[in-house]
């Protein structure tokens, strides 16, 4: 019983995540300038994050967390570098 | 027949109720980031996923694998940690030239510079 428990709260936790970063690309898109965009990608990748931690339990595979790491890493350069170039026009000076 | 059926009842539970609880987090959250006026009460709103969320997940998955192998696994914590170094640095830098941005506009909604600044 509570096994069925677990399986319809992941799938739950899933379709939560998915709406969270559905939310989050309508920002995206709607804007209205552009530290706003910036801000709903950052959103966006730790949505993604942890959706897939929500994967890698339902999968019971450990290479999950790891793919979570690379995406919070690579998700990190990135608003850091958009956000210089908000800042200055340019990312490397 | 699959793993999640190797824990036993009281790791489910917690599992369940601990993966509920971060999605709950981020889903406000990022409710917030669609739903709030502007552009500073909104750049509050996301970290409640990246704190609160990301914290309960990385407990269900620590608590789901740990179980599973039968021995203690923290390996998730590097996630964590990383997390809380970084998001304080890119929504600060994220703020400052959006900061730098309206005040260079002239926008009414934002103090401009302070003297010493």
């Amino acid at each position: 019983m509570s096994h069925d428990l677990l399986r319809i709260a992941i799938v739950a936790a899933q379709l939560l995540l998915l709406a969270a970063m559905s939310f989050s690309i309508v920002r995206m898109v709607r804007g209205p300038r552009a530290q706003d965009r910036v801000l709903a990608l950052d959103a966006l990748y730790v949505n993604a994050m942890i959706l897939l931690l929500t994967v890698g339990i339902r999968s019971g595979s450990m290479l999950y967390v790891e793919a979570g790491l690379i995406i919070a890493l690579l998700g990190f350069a990135g608003t850091v570098a958009l956000s210089k170039f908000l800042m200055r026009g340019q990312v490397i000076e | 027949m699959s793993h999640l059926d190797a824990l036993p009842p009281w790791a489910a539970i917690l599992v369940a109720v601990l993966v509920l609880l971060g999605a709950l987090f981020a889903f406000v959250g990022s409710l917030g980031l669609l739903r709030l006026k502007n552009f500073y009460q909104r750049v509050h709103a996301p970290t409640l996923g990246t704190t609160l969320g990301t914290f309960f997940m990385l407990a269900a998955s620590i608590t789901c694998f740990s179980v599973l192998h039968g021995r203690p696994i923290f390996y998730e914590i590097l996630i964590g940690v990383f997390l809380t170094l970084t998001t304080p640095i890119t929504l600060m830098l994220l703020v400052r030239a959006a900061l730098y941005r309206d005040r260079e506009e002239g926008s009414a909604d934002v103090p401009q510079a302070s003297p010493q600044e």
